[in-house]
């Protein structure tokens, strides 16, 4: 208490160094704390088989430069026979497009929105916006229902529509909002020059509209790598068809015999969305502000 | 195969388009016949591929491709096909009928994936299990009777009580504390607290299966971290997802793990827009760190508190993949979430699954309507 009061009063610089040294040190031990589970995992995903099974991740350190401590056969395994290259192929498969697919159709629908004249758009938009209060578990059985009738259960398109759908009214919204404040001027001296209103969207309000198209790029991206309920139920549990997070879940129930590959599987599982994270940190912290809406 | 010859008919619209010539009738036929044999190249292309991705022996590195090149390529010329398509209409109709090009293709998305299956999904919950009949509130009288749903209510209830609140204490602690360090060390060790925003709940679910790892005793060393302190300690291993009610808040643990990043950031950037002028005049006043930041920080950060607070309400309120995957909601760990997906996809109890998930929809509807009444309110200021 007294220190704090004498620092709060007078601010000697070495008053402030002296103060620091507590913050410095709890910031570190939580930062120290938060890291160590993964970084366990990470350095256990590195260990023989029957060092995971005997014990402990830590137990490396007194000699960490020992060879015999460490391999890569468990990112072999689970890559090959463990069919986590598979799925790797299958989440990209899923992923992309279902991010270009939400992104093009809200894209079109908010340039709309935003200036096109038609009527009842303004009706229409709030309804957009009404939707993103619909949480996605009351979609499920339906859909799964209408899938099974028309035998897309297990299909791509499947999965990519479903998450376009999901994804589509925070796009909306968000798009038309920025759309929106674009300069009308610019779209009109075009429209004078005798441009349509594909080419305005393509050459004018798109090149514009980046800073927003990349956050909700990053944003959906990393829900729909991460995601595991929708792939779950529309794209199911065939090995041939599932992705990353269905793999991993399934791997994990098996606890027993595939133990020691359950570290190397989740590492190839957030390998890509650390990367992607890590380097578009900026936009993707925006994007969530936004994303804090997502139905 | 047949779908060369038309592929090379978008290139012959597409320049004579972009040329922007004038709306000759022979021209506007010829566009009219290019845009249907586009459309029909775009049925053909993905009939062929539909089957060849069907095909359970093909190479999946060339069927994932063709995948993603068919998404993302087929919806773009999906857009510029119908374009083009009214284009050729006669312009007084073209200019009517383009808004539901734009638009029209969002609504049936959301028509069919949103508004059908919400009113459906309210449908089944008044009945039975198969769908076959009408039950009235059975599901419901269901839902609030059993025992184990029941248990999944008060959980939810529970972690939502919990959860958020916790996670933005340890968010705004943190985003106070590392505003006061160097630009660097400030970035380098938000990264290591946001990071796990990166891994998703199964992810996460694995990482954290190894903490709680355990063995019964004498069945060898125990390899998760958790037990080892325990068991240093002089105590016997614990089984921490099974011990209830406890292994609910080792549940906890790890979304609050998870989320503190998110709290952390937005929080973060809070606090740095509260002006240092007012900051400062406190500190010549004789503040203290401690009075400074409940006086003068916390009342400016409030509102964005409440953001964040909402945000994890919805977030665990919906949670579903960490209780699925860690404990598959055994030993009293169930949520409402997670319990649907059980029910539905399990137990293939449709009725209790539909109720469920509109218990889900009426209870999480007021905190979205302020969310989304704060972020359109937010988003007119901008």
């Amino acid at each position: 208490m007294t220190t704090a009061t004498i620092a709060g009063a007078k601010k000697t610089g070495l008053a402030r160094i002296v103060e620091r040294w507590p913050v410095k040190t709890a910031v570190w031990l939580i930062a120290i704390l938060w890291t160590i589970p993964s970084f366990g995992l990470l350095v256990t995903s590195f260990r023989p088989r029957d060092d995971i099974r005997g014990s402990g991740w830590w137990t490396v350190f007194p000699d960490v430069w020992d060879k015999a401590h460490w391999t890569l056969s468990n990112y072999q395994t689970v890559l090959s026979t463990g069919g986590f290259a598979n799925a790797f192929l299958n989440s990209l498969a899923v992923t992309i497009p279902a991010v270009v697919i939400p992104i093009t159709i809200a894209a079109f629908a908010a340039y709309g929105f935003a200036w096109m004249d038609f009527p009842g758009r303004h009706v229409l938009f709030a309804l957009v916006v009404g939707l993103m209060v619909v949480p996605l578990q009351m979609a499920l059985i339906p859909i799964l229902r209408l899938y099974t009738r028309f035998d897309l259960v297990g299909s791509f398109p499947a999965v990519w529509l479903a998450h376009a759908g999901f994804g589509l009214p925070l796009a909306v919204y968000l798009l038309r909002n920025y759309m929106g404040s674009l300069p009308s001027s610019v779209i009109e001296s075009a429209q004078i020059d005798g441009a349509d209103h594909f080419t305005i969207f393509w050459r004018l309000i798109l090149p514009l509209s980046v800073p927003v198209l990349a956050s909700f790029a990053i944003f959906q991206f990393l829900w729909v790598w991460n995601d595991f309920l929708v792939a779950l139920v529309f794209l199911g549990l065939e090995p041939r068809s599932q992705v990353l997070t269905v793999a991993l879940a399934n791997l994990a129930g098996n606890r027993g015999e595939a133990e020691h590959l359950l570290p190397a599987a989740a590492f190839v599982s957030m390998v890509l969305p650390m990367v992607v994270f890590l380097s578009l940190q900026r936009y993707f912290v925006r994007g969530l502000t936004a994303g804090s809406v997502k139905g | 195969m047949g779908t060369t010859p038309s592929l090379a008919d978008h290139d012959t619209t597409g320049t004579s388009s972009d040329g922007g010539g004038p709306n000759g009738g022979r021209l506007g036929a010829l566009r009219t016949v290019a845009a249907v044999a586009a459309i029909a190249a775009i049925i053909v292309v993905l009939a062929v591929s539909a089957s060849y991705l069907r095909d359970e022996n093909a190479n999946r590195l060339l069927q994932v491709l063709l995948a993603i090149a068919l998404g993302v390529v087929g919806v773009w010329a999906f857009y510029w096909a119908m374009d083009r398509g009214v284009s050729a209409l006669p312009e007084a109709l073209s200019e009517r009928v383009r808004p539901i090009v734009f638009v029209g293709p969002a609504a049936v998305i959301l028509g069919v994936y949103l508004v059908y299956p919400a009113i459906n999904t309210i449908i089944i919950s008044f009945m039975d299990r198969q769908s076959e009949n009408f039950v009235g509130v059975d599901n419901y009288i269901d839902v609030f009777t059993k025992s184990d749903t029941l248990t999944s209510i008060r959980n939810s209830i529970l972690w939502v009580i919990i959860v958020p609140v916790i996670t933005v204490a340890i968010g705004l602690a943190f985003a106070t504390l590392v505003d006061k360090l160097s630009k660097r060390s400030e970035a380098s060790a938000k990264s290591l607290i946001f990071l796990p925003m990166a891994i998703s709940f199964v992810g996460a679910s694995v990482v954290w299966g190894f903490v709680y790892s355990f063995r019964p005793a004498g069945f060898g060393n125990q390899i998760g971290i958790l037990n080892a302190i325990w068991t240093a300690l002089g105590n016997d291993p614990i089984n921490w997802l099974s011990v209830q009610p406890w292994n609910n808040a080792f549940l906890m643990v790890i979304v609050i793990w998870a989320q503190v990043g998110f709290a952390m950031v937005i929080l973060s950037s809070a606090i740095k827009a509260v002006p240092s002028e007012i900051v400062e005049a406190a500190r010549i006043d004789g503040a203290s760190e401690i009075q400074l930041f409940w006086k003068v920080v916390f009342p400016s950060v409030l509102s964005t508190v409440v953001v964040v607070w909402t945000t994890l309400v919805i977030t665990v309120w919906k949670l579903f993949d960490i209780v699925y995957v860690m404990t598959g909601g055994r030993d009293g760990t169930s949520v409402i979430a997670e319990r649907m997906v059980t029910e539905f996809f399990k137990n293939f109890n449709f009725g209790a699954g539909a109720a469920l998930a509109v218990i889900l929809f009426v209870a999480v509807t007021p905190v979205m309507v302020i969310n989304v009444r704060r972020f359109q309110a937010e988003e007119a200021i901008r």
